[in-house]
C-alpha cells in the first residue's frame, strides 16, 4: 500500500518563551492527521489556531516537541532531509531578499534543491509565464505588489517539483480575478498529481477547492472528514456557521 | 542529498554572494581598500620615514602584513555577519533552511563566502600596497594558511554573531568594541619586543597577534611567535567555533523556533 503524503501522530508543539516572564504558549496539543496522496486538503481553524506551526513543523522551521511526523512514509526524525524534498511551501509571510530579483529567487532556490542552474531556468520560465509573473522576472522582488509577491513564492515553492504542496494562506491579499487564476492553477496542479495542504480564511475558498477539511481550534483537531460528509452532516448550514460553531468558546446555537 | 546535489547546492549560494559582492562593490570592496591606502600614507610613507628599521625592514615593510591581515579580519566578519543577519532578518533564511542542504553546508556556504570576499579585498590592498613599498614574500604556503585560516576563524565568529544578534545594532557590538581593540593591540604596529612588561606578556593572550605573526612570517620571515604555535592557537579557536556553529544549527537557536 503507498503510504499517505503526510501523516501526523499525536502531534505536539509548546512555544517556550525564554528569559525573564518566561511563558508556554501550546500550539499543538496533540495532533493526529492522515493527508493521503493526491489529496485537495484544506487545514482550517481561526487566528492561532496552529496551523502555521504545523506547516512549520512539517518544513523543519519549527521544532516539534513531541508526536511523530511522517512525509511519504519519512520520518523526519529520521531523515529530514529526504522529507524536506518531498515538500514545496508558501508561507504566510514573505521571506525571500527584498533585493533579488524575481527570476534569481526562483532560480536559486532551485539550487539548494541540487537542481543544475540551466534546467532551473527553464523551469523557472514555465513557472513564471504560468503564474502571470514573467514580464516582472527582471524586477527587484520589492517592487512587486502583494499579489504577485505571493504568485512568487508559488513559483519558488514549486521549482523541485515537489509531491506535496503546502499553502499558507496564499490568496490574503490576492484580487478577485487573480484569485479565481490561482484556483484554476492549483486545481490543474491537483488533478495532475501533486498533494495540496491550503489553510485559508476564505471559506467558500476551502469549499470550492478541496476535498477533504480538517479544522483545528486552539491546537486541537475539532473535525477532519471529506468536505461533502461535513457539510451533508449539518443539513443546509453553510460552511462558515458550521466551522464558527465548531470553534467558538461560546456554545451557544 | 547526494554529493552533486551538494556541490550544486554550495555553488549557488557562492554565485549568489561572489555576485552581491561585485554588485555592492562600493561597499564591500572599495572602503577596506580606502583606509588601508590611508595607513599606509600616513604611517608608512609620512611617520614610518621617521622611525628606524625594524629586523632590517622599513617600517611600511614591517606593518604591510599587518593591514593585510587586519583587512581579512574585518571583510570576512562584517561580510558573514551582516549577510547572515539580513537573511535572518528578511527571512530568506528560511529558503535555505527547508532546502535539503545539511547544517554543515549551508555553514560552509557562509564560511566560504566571507573567505571570497576577504580573499578579494586583500588582493586589492596588496596592490595598493606594494604603489608604496617593495613586497618580499619569505614563504608563499605560510602567506596562503595564515589568511585562510583566519578568514575562516573570523567568517565563523561573524556567523555566531550574526545567529545570535537580535537586532542590527547586535552585530556591530562585538566588531568595535572586541575585534577592534584587539587588532589594534595585536602586534600589527609594532613588535611586542618594544613594549615593556605587564604589556609584552599581556599581548601573549590576544589571539590575533598570532595570527598577524604568522602572515608576517609569511611575508618577512621574522615573527614574535613561534609559528606553529600561532598555527596551533588559530587552528584551536577555528575549531572550538565551528563546533559552537554546528551545534547552535542543530540545536535551532536564533534560527528554528
Ligand atoms: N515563534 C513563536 N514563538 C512563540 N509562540 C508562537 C510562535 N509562533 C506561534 N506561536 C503561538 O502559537 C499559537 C499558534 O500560532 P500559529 O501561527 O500556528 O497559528 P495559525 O493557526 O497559523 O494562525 P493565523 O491564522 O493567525 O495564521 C499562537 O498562540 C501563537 O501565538
Ligand atoms: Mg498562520
Amino acid at each position: 500500500m503507498q503510504s499517505p503524503a503526510i501523516e501526523l501522530t499525536n502531534l505536539r508543539k509548546t512555544y517556550r518563551k525564554s528569559g525573564k516572564g518566561a511563558g508556554e504558549t501550546e500550539a499543538l496539543k496533540g495532533a493526529t492527521l492522515s493527508i493521503p496522496q493526491g489529496e485537495f486538503f484544506a487545514l482550517l481553524g481561526p487566528n492561532g489556531a496552529g496551523k502555521t506551526t504545523m506547516i512549520g513543523i512539517l518544513t523543519g522551521l519549527v521544532v516539534k516537541t513531541s508526536g511523530e511526523v511522517k512525509v511519504n512514509g519519512v520520518s523526519i526524525d529520521e531523515d529530514l532531509s529526504l522529507a524536506k524534498t518531498y515538500i514545496g511551501v508558501v508561507p504566510q509571510e514573505f521571506n525571500f531578499s527584498l533585493f533579488e530579483n524575481v527570476q534569481d529567487i526562483v532560480v536559486d532556490q532551485a539550487g539548494y534543491y541540487g537542481i543544475p542552474r540551466d534546467e532551473a531556468i527553464k523551469r523557472a520560465e514555465v513557472l513564471l509565464k504560468e503564474l502571470g509573473i514573467w514580464d516582472k522576472r527582471k524586477d527587484k522582488s520589492m517592487a512587486l505588489s502583494g499579489g504577485m509577491k505571493r504568485r512568487l513564492m508559488i513559483a519558488r515553492a514549486l521549482i523541485h517539483k515537489p509531491a506535496i504542496l503546502l499553502l499558507d494562506e496564499p490568496t490574503a491579499g490576492v484580487d478577485v480575478e487573480l484569485r479565481r487564476g490561482m484556483w484554476k492553477f492549483l486545481r490543474e496542479l491537483n488533478e495532475a498529481g501533486t498533494t495540496i495542504v491550503l489553510t485559508t480564511h476564505y471559506l467558500e475558498e476551502a469549499e470550492l477547492l478541496s476535498r477533504h477539511v480538517a479544522i483545528i481550534s486552539k491546537g486541537n483537531i475539532v473535525a477532519n472528514e471529506p468536505m461533502k460528509e461535513l457539510l451533508a452532516r449539518h443539513g443546509d448550514k453553510k460552511l462558515e456557521d458550521i466551522f464558527l460553531e465548531m470553534t467558538s468558546d461560546d456554545p451557544t446555537p | 542529498m547526494s554529493t552533486n546535489a551538494m556541490i550544486v547546492a554550495f555553488y549557488t549560494m557562492m554565485r549568489k554572494e561572489v555576485v552581491r559582492i561585485f554588485r555592492i562593490w562600493s561597499q564591500t570592496l572599495l572602503p577596506p581598500v580606502i583606509t588601508t591606502s590611508l595607513y599606509f600614507a600616513i604611517f608608512g610613507a609620512f611617520i614610518g620615514s621617521q622611525i628606524q628599521p625594524i629586523e632590517g625592514f622599513s617600517y611600511m615593510q614591517f606593518i604591510m602584513p599587518g593591514l593585510v591581515m587586519m583587512t581579512v579580519i574585518t571583510s570576512a566578519y562584517a561580510h558573514v555577519s551582516s549577510a547572515f543577519f539580513s537573511a535572518k532578518f528578511m527571512k530568506s533564511l528560511e529558503e535555505l533552511l527547508v532546502s535539503p542542504m545539511p547544517h554543515w553546508l549551508i555553514i560552509a556556504g557562509f564560511v566560504c563566502a566571507g573567505v571570497i570576499r576577504s580573499f578579494l579585498v586583500s588582493v586589492l590592498v596588496i596592490i595598493v600596497a606594494l604603489m608604496f613599498t617593495h613586497i618580499t614574500i619569505a614563504n608563499m604556503f605560510i602567506i596562503l594558511a595564515a589568511g585562510v585560516l583566519t578568514a575562516i576563524l573570523f567568517s565563523l565568529a561573524g556567523l555566531l554573531n550574526g545567529i545570535f544578534a537580535k537586532g542590527f545594532d547586535g552585530i556591530t557590538i562585538i566588531p568595535n568594541f572586541v575585534l577592534t581593540p584587539l587588532t589594534y593591540l595585536g602586534g600589527i604596529f609594532y613588535s611586542i619586543e618594544l613594549l615593556p612588561e605587564p604589556f609584552r606578556t599581556l599581548s601573549l593572550g590576544n589571539p590575533i597577534l598570532y595570527m598577524v605573526n604568522a602572515f608576517r612570517h609569511g611575508f618577512l620571515g621574522i615573527s614574535d611567535v613561534s609559528l606553529w604555535v600561532s598555527f596551533g592557537i588559530t587552528g584551536l579557536v577555528t575549531l572550538i567555533l565551528l563546533l559552537l556553529t554546528l551545534w547552535s544549527f542543530s540545536k535551532g537557536t536564533g534560527l528554528r523556533s
